[in-house]
């Protein structure tokens, strides 16, 4: 018995000092990114503008392509259950609201997770691993400076850009059933949708997609930065920080509903 | 006493460390003078790496003192530190080149950062520091193009390009054969001629370290054994002292010169 409260302890402990390890991360992280530029330290625009390329720009395919199939499978699973009430039209509205305030976000999120979280927790692992970012610390370059913030920048710039583009491709796919289904015109179908969605929809999953990318840079970037032992250690980081990025991304997508809900 | 501390370039004062709750420094005392070449001799797991990466400001100690130019770097906070370290070039054991860049850039970054020099005054000075280690006309190689005993001279050029007052090596022969690893102690030697730096090696070779050293450090587990130049390291009585030196027969280190000799000619 003792044992196991023992053991909840440990782990809630463990659990409570990766947090602090992460915050410290993000604290360090924004100071460079939003005080020290202002101080007069520069910011590295031009490997910001890379990463922006590899964590968005080549990710749009497969975001657009998962986005228009969620919204199909959305649109066929809501058909059903609506079309023993003769509602089939509120589909429409069903996978607007849906994509654009929840699955949007929550998709692309997961997305870009497994695509640039790992990456980050694999380059950042390697570095370490090889030396390079003791290397980087006696040049007297701040490794947070230098590897950190460009990839944090171009994901905060980036996932709202791709969660838009996933909302979209979502209707789109909801288009497609609507016109094949129930016989709507394209037209007929960008109207209701238009009458479905408030302003209000797509902000929030903007909001949500901007904790989102700051939950994958940092939990991939830390996880990163504390890869011991060689390359078996670089391959545990990159497991760890897609699992751990994923669950903190949906604890924090319920606060911020619940958040949304009440308020 | 003011005078003596301008001569010591770098002075270690009971240094003391622990990993968890292992001590792996125990007490360290050692000084560096200006413009020597120390060389940092001990077993595998000795505390060597460990001292070089508490001189060079990687880890804070549990407790004693390190004075670099008469300044305790154990109290700096990270701003003060990075203006020691751009007075500092370090080779590390796998040379830690960026593996994303080329050569060329990775010379230059430290220049990039740290001065205002304009791009094509860089280029010359990345020129300079790449023939000066002979590996004059790789700019543009990646690091996965080049063998292990290339790496560490672009890794030494990177380390040379501030001009940097104290240079560090962390086993340098590390990883590599002899050949290759006698002509990087040929252009330590040269390094050393040419520019009067302070150079600290560590490395558990002994071939090479009676080679370069001006005066050599003997540490195990986590004290100093012994301290004084190659001859008094080998005249030396202590039994621990000799039992490190007869891992090869005595008469091996003399031969070892004339070997390494041999080979680089």
């Amino acid at each position: 018995m003792t044992r196991a409260v023992a053991a909840l302890g440990r782990g809630v402990l463990a659990g409570f000092t990766y947090l602090g390890g992460v915050s410290r991360l993000t604290k360090e992280t924004l100071y460079w990114t939003f005080v020290a530029p202002m101080r007069g330290k520069g910011l590295r625009w031009k490997s910001s503008v890379q990463q922006m390329v590899v964590v968005g720009v080549n990710c749009l395919p497969i975001v657009m392509t998962i986005g228009f199939f969620v919204g199909l499978i959305l649109a066929l699973q809501g058909a059903n259950e609506l079309k023993r009430f003769g509602a089939i039209r509120f589909v429409v509205d069903l996978v607007a609201v849906t994509m654009t305030r929840e699955l949007g976000p929550l998709i692309t999120a997961i997305i870009v997770t497994g695509r640039s979280g790992s990456a980050f927790a694999a380059e950042l692992g390697t570095m370490r691993v090889s030396e390079e970012i003791d290397a980087l610390q006696t040049m007297g370059l701040n490794p947070t400076k230098f590897l950190v913030v460009p990839k944090l920048l171009a994901t905060l710039f980036m996932l709202p850009c791709l969660t838009i583009a996933s909302d979209f491709s979502g209707i789109l796919g909801c288009m497609a059933f609507s016109i094949w289904e129930i016989g709507m015109s394209a037209t007929t179908y960008f109207s209701a949708v238009r009458d479905a969605l408030i302003l209000n929809d797509i902000y929030t999953g903007l909001v949500k997609s901007l904790v989102f990318a700051l939950v994958i840079t940092k939990v991939g970037c830390f996880e990163g930065m504390q890869v011991s032992g060689g390359a078996e250690g670089v391959g545990k980081a990159t497991t760890a920080s897609v699992v751990k990025s994923i669950f903190l991304i949906i604890i924090a997508d319920l606060i911020f509903t619940s958040i949304f809900y009440y308020f | 006493m003011n005078e003596e501390r301008n001569a010591c370039t770098i002075q270690v004062k009971n240094l003391v460390t622990h990993y968890g709750s292992r001590k792996i420094l125990n007490g360290v005392n050692l000084d560096i003078l200006t413009g020597e070449t120390m060389v940092i001799l001990g077993r595998s797991g000795c505390g060597k790496s460990t001292l070089l990466r508490h001189l060079i400001g990687l880890q804070r100690p549990s407790s004693g003192e390190i004075f670099i130019n008469g300044q305790d770097i154990t109290r700096m906070n990270d701003e003060q530190l990075n203006s020691i370290r751009t007075r500092m070039g370090v080779l590390f054991q796998g040379a830690a080149l960026f593996n994303s860049m080329t050569i060329g850039d990775n010379v230059a970054l430290p220049l990039q950062e740290h001065t205002r020099l304009n791009e094509s005054t860089i280029q010359i000075m990345v020129r300079m520091k790449l023939s000066q280690v002979g590996l004059g006309g790789f700019e543009e190689y990646l690091p996965s193009q080049l063998s292990g005993g290339m790496k560490k001279r672009a890794g030494l050029a990177r380390a040379l390009a501030m001009d940097p007052e104290i240079l560090f090596f962390d086993e340098p022969s590390a990883g590599l054969d002899p050949v290759v690893s006698a002509s990087l102690d040929e252009l330590i030697l040269k390094l050393k001629k040419a520019f009067r730096m302070t150079i600290v090696v560590v490395t558990h070779e002994m071939a090479s370290a009676f080679l370069i050293a001006d005066r050599i450090t003997l540490l195990d587990q986590g004290v100093v054994l012994a301290s004084g130049s190659p001859e008094d390291i080998r005249a030396s009585t202590h039994p621990k002292v000799q039992q490190f030196l007869q891992r090869k027969p005595e008469e091996a280190s003399t031969d070892d010169q004339t070997y390494l000799e041999q080979l680089t000619k």
